[in-house]
């Protein structure tokens, strides 16, 4: 078993679908941010057999993991502070999603506007429906899958 | 600074005032011909239409401002690849108000985002008309004289057809309304409407006959199949004279139901029933311009 070392300050993502690690690690922007990160793939999972782990070093405050409610809502998210787990977050679906999910129809004005944002609105809560801001097109799980 | 987007845009309350100006502006017409003096819209069209676009001309000739602007992407910068970003920020240098209309769902937002004028959606794509809505908001109330307590039916092309939505989206905010969907199978109102008037136990049906329904009905709103909406013309040709409004069918409708249309008509009316008292889609022409009269002089805030 690999072992990947304690953080005093920061998220332990836990039970990311396993392969989808590196899709939240560029969702959250941790590209572009100067900062710790471990990332696990395939470990053992008794729950989902294979899973993925994100280990992130920052202050807490600087990431807004609303958007890990779209990607996955199974995901746990661990707060880590003085090197204890100090709170796990509840997964909310975020009013609005920028550039995660590509808007597939072709009479939309993002399919040849370039350099416009992708954005969606979260237009039911109780059934997760997102619609783009532009044309209203219901957002599909094939598209998830697409991006 | 206030744009049109959706006829959602404007309370209801806001839309009386609307009505009442548009209403003011057909009886007292000598009252605005100066209203506008010195102002200028500019039309941008990237769709051929002739009505809307002449139908805002008019408008704002009327009320004694001037029209600058053009009526297809061809001519006009697009066509080089301008973003409707740009072109809105030069049109911002040289006009006061913009109406905009693009094949593209969403476009007269982008536009309305980066604008320094009213931008009015004057349709994108298959998504918005709100003027047309206006225009058949302000019909309704004209001469049904209350906008709610009645059954309406939408017939035709209720997929592609931008009037029917904005114009259902208008109506659920009023009481007592039941909407009749009258269409083909491949033509059926999009699920975010269906799902929006779940949401709010508004009454709905989604039929194919015509005949069946018109003795309930005390608004018929007939659209056209449009040629343009289509990926494959075998899909249009088989679609497009679905339903014909004749007189043996408005033999079953009740004697005060009336008929409109946002037009061009194609072969959706047969031209026999134009005689017919209850044919309204002239008038509503008429009022489309009386209210673009209203909005352009709201959107400016000149009134």
């Amino acid at each position: 078993m690999l072992n990947v070392g304690k953080i005093e300050e920061g998220f332990v993502l836990d039970h990311i679908k396993a392969g989808y690690s590196l899709s939240v690690y560029e969702h959250l922007g941790l590209d572009k941010l100067d900062c710790t990160v471990a990332i696990i793939k395939n470990a053992r999972s008794e729950k989902m057999g294979k899973k993925d782990i994100l280990k992130v070093e920052c202050d807490i405050n600087m990431l807004n993991l609303d958007v890990l409610a779209y990607i996955d809502h199974n995901i746990t998210v661990n707060v880590i502070k003085d090197g204890e787990i100090v709170d796990k977050r509840v997964l909310v679906l975020p009013r609005q999603i920028k550039n995660v999910i590509h808007c597939h129809n072709p009479r939309c004005i993002t399919s040849i506007e370039q350099e416009l944002p992708h954005i969606f609105y979260l237009a039911d809560p109780e059934k997760k429906i997102y619609r783009c801001k532009y044309c209203e097109e219901k957002y599909t799980e094939s598209a998830k899958k697409r991006f | 600074m206030r744009h049109l987007m959706s006829p959602l845009d404007f309370t209801t309350e806001e839309l009386d005032q609307l009505f009442d100006l548009a209403n003011d502006i057909e009886h007292n017409k000598g009252k605005y011909a100066h209203a506008c003096d010195g102002k200028i819209l500019a039309t941008c069209f990237y769709e051929p239409s002739t009505r809307t676009r002449l139908s805002f001309e008019s408008a704002m000739t009327r009320l004694g401002g001037r029209v600058i602007g053009f009526s297809d992407a061809a001519s006009s910068s697009a066509s080089k690849g301008e973003s409707v970003s740009d072109t809105i920020r030069v049109i911002s240098c040289y006009a006061d108000i913009c109406a905009m209309r693009h094949p593209k769902e969403g476009a007269p937002m982008v536009a309305m985002e980066r604008s320094l004028i009213p931008v009015i959606n004057a349709g994108d794509g298959g998504h918005q008309h709100p003027t047309q809505t206006l225009t058949d908001l302000l019909t309704i109330r004209s001469l049904k004289g209350t906008l709610g307590g009645f059954t309406i039916g939408l017939c035709g092309d209720l997929k592609f057809g931008r009037t029917v939505h904005s114009l259902i989206h208008a109506l659920v905010r009023y009481d007592n309304i039941r909407f009749i969907f009258i269409s083909p199978d491949e033509l059926k109102v999009p699920d975010y409407i269906t799902e929006m008037l779940k949401s709010k136990n508004i009454p709905y049906e989604e039929v194919m006959s015509l005949e069946d329904v018109m003795p309930r009905l005390d608004l018929l709103y007939m659209t056209r199949v449009q040629k343009e909406r289509f990926f494959n013309e075998e899909d249009y040709i088989r679609l497009k004279d679905f339903y014909v409004l004749d007189m043996a069918k408005m033999t079953l409708a009740k004697p005060d139901m009336l008929v409109l249309h946002p037009l061009p008509r194609v072969n959706e009316i047969s031209v026999e029933v134009d005689n017919d008292p209850r044919a309204a889609y002239f008038k509503q022409a008429q009022y489309g311009v009386y209210v673009r009269m209203a909005l352009i002089l709201t959107l400016l805030e000149l009134v």
